[in-house]
């Protein structure tokens, strides 16, 4: 198991014109994989330390204290879980 | 009146906090919670009664069979159907809406016959009359619509023609909320010699429905969203018609006799009384019990308090969303004519961004394109964020929901 498995349970396509991908951490390890993706994205803008806008290597996505992220404009999968597997190393 | 505070102690959900916050459930137009009530009745066939229905003289099948069909009695004086004979049970409306298609489609409809359907239909309406067309070969003709998501009644009128054999409609847009006028394209339909299927999973847990004043020959609606178990929902179809109609399925329970004739060596075989015929296999026994226990809960709220709460419930959320300036409200701002379902958009936001916004704050919508694909093209919408109510929502879950929106809108 690599480490995007390790944090994450479930990636979920979404249906609507703009294809947003949500990310679902697993429960347990949440508030670990938050802590990780904020030490290494840069920091755009937060609300009430609980949802955080970042970007990471030009690609902007939000990330949610309840342990959720969703990205947009990505062109597969592959870049997403590449995406993840740095943010999350 | 309907005290929706009294109605919450019924619900053990609604007792949870989600991210720490107060469960704030809005996402009742996909599914609903259930009472206790229900649960219950649900536990109580599995540890006294569980057994198969039908055609078993012993104890246990007697007490199921009494129960399920119980619930067909139930839900026929519910709808004010005829008979029971008219209430088949199923998995929910969407196998409803396939049993009309497969069956009439396969075995009633010709090359030169139409299927009207509009484009602010479900994808369980849109779907089935696609495959069911090209493997026949009728035509389905799709009804534009206006650009807030309402019906062109005109342009509807108009596309119903002498060759068509079926339109097909929802009484309540899963969408917009808005209440089609389900009597009107129905008198249209019949003087065109056309049958009327309606799609009611949005409009019978909200509304009292008296199926012989609407006149339609079929309407389909799921026991999930009025407070019954997943798994579980209704055809209703007038007898008459129902008894024209070739099976869905095959199988055991919808077979009065199959009989193998040695010669031809084929076996001919008489149908199952309505509505068992369209009942092929083992059904959802406790989703069926389910559903019985949920329709008395609704029947004891009394339905037009259901109606009046929600209206009362979307009037006062449409009041107050326009207080938020980012906020959006699509399809008709006016709450008349609608049920407590409101599609909306925070600006700079996707629907999905609201959606997992109004999560962290323990808050239940749904976004995306709720199954209506053509309707969110026709209203010029990438997606839409979605609140629906139902009997437990209270005026201040929704002032919750407001002042979250607003601090949503600030991002």
């Amino acid at each position: 198991m690599g480490v995007v498995d390790d944090y994450v349970a479930r990636i979920e396509g979404t249906c609507g014109e703009e294809k947003d991908v949500i990310v679902i951490f697993k429960y347990d390890r949440k508030d670990e994989a938050v802590r990780k993706i904020l030490e290494k994205a840069k920091l755009r803008k937060s609300i009430a330390n609980m949802i955080f806008e970042l970007t990471f290597k030009d690609i902007s996505f939000r990330v949610y204290a309840s342990g959720k992220a969703i990205f947009r404009g990505l062109k597969s999968k592959d870049e997403l879980r590449n995406l993840l597997s740095e943010l999350l190393q | 009146m309907l005290d929706p505070y009294k109605v919450r102690e019924d619900f053990p959900i609604l007792k949870r906090k989600i991210n720490g916050h107060p469960l704030i459930y809005f996402d009742n137009a996909a599914t609903s919670q259930k009472p206790k009530q229900v649960i219950e009745a649900v536990k109580d066939y599995y540890e006294n009664h569980n057994a198969n229905v039908h055609r078993a003289i012993h104890t246990l099948s007697q007490e199921a069979s009494q129960l399920y069909e119980d619930a067909h009695e139930e839900v026929a004086k519910f709808i004010n159907a005829k008979s029971v004979e008219e209430t088949i049970f199923l998995r929910g409306t969407t196998e409803a809406i396939n049993l009309v298609a497969y069956s009439l489609g396969h075995h009633a409809l010709k090359k030169d016959d139409e299927v009207v359907v509009t484009l602010m239909e479900h994808h369980s309406i849109i779907i089935p009359w696609e495959i069911v067309s090209k493997a026949r070969g009728f035509k389905l003709r799709y009804a534009d619509i206006n650009p807030d998501g309402t019906l062109d009644y005109e342009v509807l009128e108009k596309t119903i023609t002498d060759k068509t054999k079926i339109v097909c409609f929802s009484h309540v847009s899963n969408v917009t909320g808005v209440v089609n006028d389900v009597k009107r394209i129905a008198r249209v339909a019949h003087e065109h010699g056309a049958l009327v299927l309606v799609d009611g999973a949005q409009s019978v847990p909200h509304m009292p429905i008296d199926i012989r004043d609407l006149d339609v020959d079929f309407f389909a609606f799921s026991g999930h969203k009025m407070l019954a178990p997943t798994g579980i929902g209704v055809l209703y179809g007038k007898r008459s018609v129902l008894q024209q109609m070739e099976p869905f399925q095959g199988g055991g329970e919808m077979i009065k006799d199959v009989s193998f004739d040695l010669k031809s060596r084929r076996c001919s075989i008489s149908w199952n009384d309505l509505p068992w015929k369209f009942e092929a296999g083992t059904p959802n026994i406790s989703g069926g019990i389910g559903l019985l226990e949920a329709v008395r809960y609704l029947k004891k709220l009394g339905m037009e308090n259901v109606k009046a709460h929600e209206f009362m419930l979307t009037e006062y959320a449409m009041k107050r969303l326009q207080e938020c300036a980012k906020v959006v409200i699509y399809g008709p701002k006016d709450p008349s004519g609608k049920s407590g379902i409101i599609p909306f958009g925070v600006e700079d936001l996707s629907s999905h961004d609201v959606a997992l916004f109004l999560d962290n704050y323990g808050i239940m919508v749904r976004s995306g394109f709720h199954c209506a694909q053509p309707l969110h093209k026709t209203m010029k919408l990438q997606s839409s964020a979605r609140a629906s109510f139902y009997v437990y929502n209270t005026c201040e879950e929704i002032d919750r929901f407001v002042e979250v929106l607003k601090e949503a809108s600030q991002f």
